[in-house]
């Protein structure tokens, strides 16, 4: 009999993801954002006639802001109403690496639909000449915003145990910092507008689906991911406290 | 191990749940909480494996505090939750091998075989835990409790949901293990603590309100008889009468006699045989006695008795068996 030597945060991570596989909601999504996804982009891939992702990365935010919610609305919701969180949180493992495996699950499951919808860089590429450079810098760039929105999604899941409600909550929260950062609500935010250009998810993606990796968007991406895990590590441990 | 908890308080919200538990256990016990539903049994629980913190108070396992030592004690803890909760998109062996790779056991597959077959669960393994009958989820919880043969098993209502045969299954399973290792369990179903326990702490409103061997409890149970008897009489007379008797604990007037005669239920000790004397009594003071029944308490009159009398002080109400 096969025994493979694995460490309990690799059982945990592999348990999630098994779980993310075995959830049909998630399966809808993702190909619901697949489709959506490929059907703008070719209504007007044809009019532009240009062998580029430009359009797609502008569009990919908003698939994004969908398809994470789902992702992460059952990692501590289905937990709690299941009773599992129960079992899981009196394991001898701490809490930080629960987090952190379940993190690296939905983060899995994400890069897994991103990997699908790399079907269209191939079929632009059979048509054109496509710079593929780009397009991995894009593809990476919008794995890490989907992350960012996935540890957010993570944390909101632990305040509740309705999935519904995790996936409007992180759904609604994560539009906000998305149109904080759009043109029109930096032109009339008057003072405000440089807080919201820097806390935005959306102007630190833009760059991203330019096809420029700038090291400020990714340490802005990284610390949003690092603040929501520790909350999230934080709404644990609040059951200590006296 | 050794497990004591100090002044347990637990709220939530502006419910009182715990209100100052403290019971001490000794390494090999075998514990019962026995209380009715709600009384604070699945809380002290979750605070005894550290998946609450209780509001106020500590818990210590071998004198050194739980909130100190969480990691090291969850590894020495087999845990069932109440409604033993368990993931239904895994397979019983997959669920069994994620808990045997967490727990850091180091021949998982030896022990996996082990607590298969303990809790009888060999036809089963490779089925959904979905698709398990409630009495296999029950085995497939408690297999997993077992894993890595902890020091100390916390179990919440173990036999819930499963058939006379099975209950009787796990509780030789209970009895074999608490032969080594130290097990508390909680029920509501007072056979469940006379088969397997050697110590019961009956918990009512978040106290203890009585505690003791089963032998102890049942014992102080039987170290009274009651009897329940209609005398056609003066009732200020034969509450006067009866009073006097030699012997009595308690004397309560029942209230469900006719208008014309008198009922009373009233306890006293074992060695106590009070029927001649009734009778003695009713003819001297030419009473008609119309009724006596007379009856042994159980250990469930004691837990009746403790479970309600914490609940209402004041109320008496007289109950017959």
């Amino acid at each position: 009999m096969r025994t493979p030597i694995m460490s309990p945060i690799l059982a945990v991570y592999s348990k999630e993801l098994r779980g993310q596989f075995y959830s049909l909601t998630a399966y809808v999504f993702t190909v619901a954002f697949l489709i959506t996804g490929n059907w703008l982009y070719f209504q007007g891939f044809f009019i532009n006639n240009q062998a580029s992702l430009r359009v797609y990365f502008d569009l990919l935010p908003w698939f994004v802001l969908f398809l994470v919610p789902a992702i992460a609305m059952r990692t501590w919701a289905e937990e709690k109403r299941q009773g599992t969180a129960e079992v899981l949180l009196t394991l001898p493992l701490p809490e930080w690496q629960i987090v952190a495996a379940k993190f690296f699950a939905n983060a899995t499951f994400l890069a897994v639909a991103l990997v699908f919808s790399l079907t269209l860089p191939f079929s632009v590429s059979r048509l054109g000449d496509l710079d593929w450079g780009p397009v991995i810098g894009g593809y990476l760039g919008a794995w890490l915003f989907g992350c960012a929105y996935l540890a957010l999604g993570q944390w909101i899941s632990s305040l509740t145990n309705n999935q519904i409600v995790a996936f409007l909550a992180t759904l609604m929260a994560a539009f906000a910092l998305l149109i904080a950062g759009l043109p029109l609500t930096l032109s009339s935010a008057g003072s405000l507008s440089g807080l919201l250009y820097r806390l935005s998810t959306y102007t630190h993606f833009e760059g991203i689906a330019k096809g420029v990796i700038d090291l400020r968007d990714v340490v802005y991406f990284l610390s949003f991911i690092g603040l929501f895990l520790y909350l999230n590590v934080y709404s644990l441990m609040r059951r200590y406290w006296k | 191990m050794k497990i004591e908890a100090k002044k347990l308080h637990k709220a939530f919200g502006g419910n009182v749940v715990l209100n100052g538990l403290d019971f001490h256990i000794q390494p090999g016990e075998i514990v019962g909480f026995l209380g009715p539903n709600g009384a604070g049994k699945t809380t002290t629980m979750r605070i005894l494996t550290g998946f609450l913190a209780p509001t106020s108070g500590q818990v210590l396992y071998n004198d050194v505090d739980l909130i100190d030592q969480m990691l090291e004690v969850r590894r020495r803890i087999g845990y069932l939750p109440e409604n033993n909760p368990l993931y239904p998109e895994l397979r019983v062996f997959e669920y069994l091998r994620f808990v045997a790779t967490v727990k850091q056991i180091t021949t998982p597959d030896e022990e996996i075989r082990r607590v298969v077959s303990a809790c009888g669960l060999a036809d089963r393994i490779g089925q959904g835990i979905g698709t398990l009958s409630k009495g296999f989820r029950q085995r497939a919880g408690l297999a997993a409790a077992l894993l890595g043969d902890p020091e100390l098993l916390i179990l919440d209502e173990p036999t819930s949901g499963l058939d006379p045969n099975q209950i009787q299954e796990i509780r030789h399973l209970i009895q074999a293990i608490g032969r080594t290792k130290t097990i508390i369990l909680s029920t509501h179903i007072l056979p469940e603590v006379q088969a397997s326990c050697t110590r019961v702490l009956i918990i009512s409103q978040g106290k203890i309100v009585g505690q003791g061997t089963t032998a102890e409890l049942t014992s102080q149970a039987q170290g009274r008889r009651r009897f329940r008897i209609v005398i056609a009489g003066p009732r200020e007379g034969v509450h006067a009468a009866l009073q006097s008797l030699p012997g009595i604990v308690r004397l309560e007037a029942d209230g469900s006699a006719a208008p014309d005669e008198t009922a009373w239920v009233l306890e006293a000790g074992s060695d106590q045989d009070l029927r001649r004397t009734i009778f003695g009594l009713c003819r001297d003071r030419n009473w008609p006695l119309l009724e006596m029944q007379m009856a042994a308490l159980s250990l469930e009159d004691v837990f009746r008795k403790l479970t309600t009398e914490s609940r209402q002080p004041s109320v008496q109400e007289p109950r017959l068996p």
